[in-house]
């Protein structure tokens, strides 16, 4: 494996995992399937792509798409806590609306943003004595970091304590005083400000916006969750917890380079790489399984092998 | 002061599974009070809990607290008044939360907002109130709630349920799933706190013995009503024995009620 691909690998996992951290705040925290992200990911590339191709501050471009997030989370919420739809057709419902949306917004189904200005030039002006190789891993590392600790102090205040406690025993926190539906709107409208900051990192990294660059979003991000959890045995503290999403997310990401890359000897093309994707997360979530029948069969036990959530 | 006004509630109207859960209750209860409730399986003892947390919502009736008409509000509404006590042990803490997270999480009825949930002072006054239940939980601040035992979680909940004093503190069978032992330490706990409190209390139970033991007030119900509702002089007269004897006369009218209907 060569030094670039690990780069590129730890790039995508840094940015991927600003979009894994809101996957872990809707299906870890909230205990909520949250579906929603297929759709909010390419809104964020799509507001981004639209305000800079026109020739937009890109920070600017960054605040929109995290506010297009915000209110895509909204819809999802107001779906579930209002008209009462279960959480996941909330979710189905708002990433399907969101395609739409997304084409609306780009005007077409892809835009370049070769030789616009995006806030990795604009950065690189800043301090021209680095590269762009140089300077992307390093920001995308102190966006990432900066996410997590925020979210790891809001998830220690009240109203994040209350949060979590919505996922882990609603009926407990209602009795406490607790509208569990603002915490459910809360949860989702920060999860999808995250998952559409995400998406416009990775357009404004990558170049471009597709209207399809969301498929299989979600998934990536519980393969991130899932790997870090499994890798991570602490599970009570929050701060660690959001530690092993970046490193899932870094894993995952170098084992879809890895399969891009060189899966070709195994008979594996490029579009075969959804199907990788769901492999891994299958394999994620199976391996406590086996790690504790392999440990039955060593300390010749017999005991169940299956390890708590 | 609490008060039920002429409270119905029916589940699953209109099917084979109609069941009249409360029919026609009236009931005050007034500061400082510790009302103990008896009655059989489907008395109506739960959903009158449930109703006056607001978990379930009367057909017909008003639920007042201090005056104030909350018939209409939510249950998150109403916990800035009620203090509850499952009889599961699980319901009534967050399990991958640790103990101290839990507490924190009691602290406020209302109005949380984006101050820490813990900080050095909270972790002390934590610790002061776990250590006088001598059960050893203020070593364990940072444990999972979901290590504890039943008894230990039910402990937290009491906890966790008065440390806000709440108007009126509802007990749901709250010592019936743990063993005989347990079950006394849990409910000298709560006595404890209630006295010290000084708590209005409603404590639902199917032990005739802690029925008359404890509070001041004692209420039977059979089938969505109340059909006994004893205090003071008169109820310190009331032995069990008398209350074994109101059941099974109840139960003998049933019978004939059942055989008239079938003769």
């Amino acid at each position: 494996m060569t030094w670039s691909l690990l780069l590129h690998a730890l790039e995508q996992g840094f940015v991927f995992g600003i979009m894994a951290l809101g996957v872990y705040l809707t299906f870890q925290v909230l205990n909520f399937p949250d579906l929603t992200v297929d759709g909010s990911f390419p809104l964020g590339a799509a507001i981004t792509a639209k305000i800079i191709f026109a020739g937009g501050d890109p920070f600017l471009a960054i605040i929109w798409a995290i506010v297009g997030g915000i209110l895509a989370g909204g819809l999802t919420a107001f779906f579930h806590t209002r008209l009462k739809f279960t959480n996941l057709l909330s979710g189905i419902l708002t990433m399907t609306l969101l395609y739409s949306v997304n084409l609306r917004i780009m005007g077409r189904s892809n835009i370049p943003l070769l030789g616009k200005v995006t806030i990795l030039n604009v950065i690189r002006t800043w301090l021209p004595q680095f590269t762009l190789d140089q300077l992307t891993p390093i920001l995308f590392l102190l966006v990432v970091l900066l996410v997590k600790f925020l979210l790891d102090y809001f998830l220690a205040t009240e109203i994040g304590m209350a949060i979590r406690a919505t996922g882990d025993n609603e009926q407990m926190i209602r009795s406490l005083g607790v509208d569990t539906r603002i915490t459910k709107i809360i949860g989702l409208c920060l999860s999808n400000g995250l998952v559409a900051l995400s998406g416009s990192l990775f357009a404004q990294y990558s170049g471009f916006a597709d209207v399809g660059m969301g498929i299989g979003t979600i998934v990536a991000g519980l393969a991130s969750v899932i790997i870090g959890r499994s890798i991570v045995r602490n599970m009570g503290n929050i701060g660690w917890m959001t530690i092993s999403v970046i490193v899932g997310s870094i894993i995952y990401r170098t084992t879809v380079m890895i399969a891009l890359r060189y899966g070709y000897r195994l008979g594996f093309q490029p579009g075969d790489l959804k199907l990788i994707s769901v492999i891994l997360v299958v394999m994620a979530l199976t391996f406590p399984l086996f790690r504790g029948r392999i440990k039955a069969i060593i300390t010749s036990n017999g005991a169940n092998g299956t390890e708590g959530k | 002061m609490l008060q039920l006004i002429d409270i119905y509630k029916c589940f699953a109207k209109g099917t084979s599974h109609e069941t009249e859960a409360l029919r026609g209750i009236n009931l005050s209860i007034l500061e400082g009070d510790f009302v103990t409730i008896i009655g059989s399986n489907g008395a109506g003892k739960s959903t009158l809990l449930n109703i006056i947390a607001g978990t379930v919502l009367p057909d017909r009736g008003k639920v007042k607290i201090d005056q104030e008409d909350l018939s209409n509000k939510a249950e998150h509404y109403r916990a800035r008044y009620i203090g509850r006590v499952f009889q599961d042990p699980l319901m009534g803490t967050a399990p991958s939360m640790t103990i101290e997270e839990n507490l924190a999480l009691a602290i406020k009825r209302y109005g949380r907002g984006l101050n820490l949930g813990l900080n050095k002072q909270r972790r002390e006054y934590f610790r002061k109130i776990l250590a006088q239940l001598e059960l050893g939980l203020e070593a364990m601040l940072t444990k999972k709630v979901s290590l504890l035992s039943g008894g230990q979680r039910q402990a937290l909940t009491i906890v966790m349920a008065t440390m806000f004093q709440p108007k009126i503190l509802l007990l749901d069978e709250h010592t019936a799933s743990l063993d005989p032992e347990i079950s006394k330490k849990i409910q000298l706990i709560t006595q404890e706190i209630i006295t010290e409190k000084k708590l209005t209390t409603i404590m639902v139970t199917h032990n005739m013995q802690e029925a008359l033991r404890y509070g001041n007030r004692t209420i039977m119900m059979d089938r969505g009503r109340i059909i006994l509702d004893v205090s003071g002089k008169k109820r310190e007269n009331i032995t069990i024995d008398y209350l074994l004897k109101q059941f099974s006369k109840l139960r003998k009218e049933e019978y004939i009620e059942d055989e008239l209907v079938l003769a």
